[in-house]
């Protein structure tokens, strides 16, 4: 996986092109190049997540800006130009602001939450799940219980009460500021257990193994053992877990953001977009949802097709 | 069984202390509690005296007693934003949840088995497919987007069904039901629907995987060879041996319907308990938060034990005491 310069299937002597042509030749790459619908996710996923790091290099105008706003510009239709004589690819909103700038910079928050949330669950529900299926007895079974009783509660349930209880914490001034990492916690904290549960069952088949009971023999700190043996053997089933449970993660940011708990007005996400445009649904200013509702919806779905594929090539006994 | 029942019950009553010490802690620690209550200007001598009258100098487990007490009887103290006792709010606005949840619940259990049964008879049919791809889309999509795709098409263009709302509701002792106008019953398609679709996917699943298990056995070729009729077959012996996981998802999920009913209570203005978490959440209106909480809880507990229970009255193998355990 990452650098394990002397296992001993890949002989040291193993030169960076060669390792590169097995790369090529390996089971994954072929069941990547057989799948044509994961072939298109992947780009469209690529092209979204391109779109949304670069839109600051991208966007064709700055909707964050007051200055460059003018309010006559509101409700421009898509593909024309406004009253003051400029071209909106998607049209604008009620204030002036170009949707598919808005879209490009409420992306980046989303897909931002997004990857933080995912990487927070991911550390702390392989951390506990190490250490969970490592040492077992009492550790194990209380961690293993908190799981139970929050995988059994749904993940936006348990976020939003986290958010409400930070919200609660944190002192009026700070909100706007915190509120981001707040969600990034929140959302987090909500998807650990798949994690944590995964990465226990992995470190018990792993624990049974010789090559642990050697290095335990030999002294080796367990926390080495954990990190340095286990962990790159259970790495697999956790790139699986993440690819999907990035998808719930986007999907839970857009909730939350569409009730109003998420981030604040001033850094619109996707979801704020649509909560926002689903005002003017009404009123035939169709473009205002419907372009943040597509791009909500690519992103979700990508991921997800991705995440599937990853389950079933990396595990084909699984279907 | 009645050991099995009462261990499940020794359970039930331990998750929910550990609930509601959630919410105590909640409670008692975020926010200030007499901020909320005083007003502004209130002198350090009116804040001793309050501090005293709701007893929160008193020690930790006192007041967590306290707590657990009061909540029993139903008493979460008074809304911050509203005003109002929270019981009270909760109680008003449950029917509507409620409703909203049985209705949601019997769409998706409906449609649900008989789109499964259906996509397992004919598993190699273009109509399967379809509905299989179909349900794939619908899982991955958020609650929130169908809901607007839904009021957008039958709301705004094809102006068939209302947007939002109850509609007329009728006042039934303290249940106030919209089940009785028809402007009640025509508001409630569009929520119902969005909050059954998840369900229904799943449901639909479930029924046809375990039915193409149940159909390859050795007791349905023989069924086959003893000439009983397909519809027999089908419905008599395939059908009611797939009933046992349907009955334990679909009552697990009744759980997180209340919960996801959150979402669709808020896309459609639904007056119900969800939308008075959400606002709740955002105005970190502390009380209204932790009773929501027990409120879950105590839900998805009772759920539990119903499902537990429904098992020996399905299968009748576990009711001679052939299995005790969990």
């Amino acid at each position: 996986m990452t650098d394990l310069p002397h296992s001993p299937e890949q002989p040291v002597v193993a030169v960076e092109t060669s390792r590169w042509k097995t790369f090529l030749k390996s089971d994954i790459v072929w069941s990547y190049r057989h799948s044509p619908v994961t072939i298109v996710a992947s780009i469209v996923a690529l092209l979204l997540i391109l779109m949304a790091v670069f839109a600051p290099l991208l966007a064709p105008y700055n909707p964050f800006n007051p200055a460059t706003l003018n309010l006559m510009d509101g409700f421009t239709p898509p593909n024309s130009t406004s009253f003051s004589g400029k071209y909106f690819a998607l049209g604008t909103d009620s204030q002036g602001r170009d949707m598919l700038s808005t879209i490009m910079y409420g992306s980046r928050v989303s897909l931002f939450v997004g990857f933080m949330a995912t990487l927070f669950a991911m550390v702390m529900g392989v951390g506990l799940g190490l250490v969970s299926g490592y040492v077992g007895g009492v550790v194990d079974a209380i961690i293993m219980r908190v799981a139970d009783v929050q995988l059994s509660f749904p993940a936006i349930l348990i976020a939003l009460l986290i958010f409400g209880v930070a919200r609660g914490i944190i002192p009026p001034n700070q909100q706007e500021g915190a509120a981001v990492w707040v969600l990034i916690v929140a959302i987090g904290l909500a998807n650990w257990a798949q994690f944590a549960r995964t990465v226990r069952g992995a470190t018990m088949v792993e624990r049974q193994k010789d090559y642990v009971s050697a290095a335990r023999l030999l002294g080796v700190n367990p926390i080495i053992i954990l990190l340095r043996h286990v962990l790159p053997n259970v790495l697999g089933p956790v790139l699986v877990i993440g690819t999907i449970s990035l998808a719930l993660a986007i999907i839970e940011e857009a909730t939350l953001s569409y009730l109003g708990v998420g981030v604040p007005p001033t850094q619109p996400s996707l979801g704020t977009l649509i909560r926002i445009g689903q005002q003017f649904m009404f009123s035939g200013e169709w473009w205002i949802i419907l372009f943040p509702a597509i791009t909500l919806i690519l992103l979700a779905l990508s991921v997800n097709l991705l995440g599937d594929w990853l389950r079933d090539a990396l595990n084909p006994k699984l279907r | 069984m009645l050991a099995f029942i009462a261990r499940r019950l020794v359970q039930s009553v331990i998750v929910m202390l550990v609930v509601a010490f959630i919410a105590f802690l909640v409670f008692r620690y975020v926010g200030d509690p007499l901020a909320a209550l005083l007003s502004q200007d209130a002198k350090q001598a009116d804040y001793d005296a309050a501090r005293e009258r709701l007893g929160l100098d008193q020690p930790f487990y006192v007041q967590f007693y306290y707590f657990v007490i009061n909540a029993l009887q139903g008493q979460f103290g008074i809304s911050y934003r509203l005003q109002q006792p929270v019981s009270q709010l909760i109680l008003e606005r449950l029917p509507a949840t409620i409703e909203l949840a049985f209705a949601s619940a019997t769409i998706a259990l409906v449609f649900g088995v008989l789109l499964g049964i259906y996509t397992a008879l004919r598993p190699r049919a273009f109509s399967t497919g379809v509905i299989m791809t179909g349900s794939l889309v619908g899982v991955s999509l958020p609650t929130f987007l169908i809901g607007i795709g839904l009021i957008y098409v039958f709301a705004v263009e094809l102006k068939w069904l209302p947007s939002f709302g109850r509609g007329e509701v009728v006042q039934i002792g303290w249940w106030r039901t919209g089940l009785l106008t028809q402007s009640g019953l025509r508001s409630l398609v569009l929520p119902a629907i969005t909050l059954s679709l998840f369900q229904l996917t799943l449901i639909m699943r479930l029924v046809r995987a375990e039915m193409l298990e149940v159909l390859r056995t050795d007791y349905i070729r023989f069924a086959r060879a003893r000439g009983l009729s397909q519809r027999a077959i089908n419905f008599g012996h395939a059908l009611r041996n797939t009933m046992v996981p349907v009955i334990t998802i679909t009552g697990l999920q009744l759980g997180s319907v209340i919960a996801f009913a959150i979402i669709t209570e808020t896309v459609f203005q639904w007056p119900g308990v969800g939308s008075l978490f959400v606002n709740s959440v955002a105005a970190v209106d502390v009380p209204v938060m932790a009773a929501y909480l027990v409120f879950v809880a105590l839900v998805f507990v009772v759920i539990n034990l119903i499902v537990d229970i429904l098992y020996f009255i399905v299968d009748p193998r576990l009711r001679d005491g052939a299995r005790t355990g969990k």
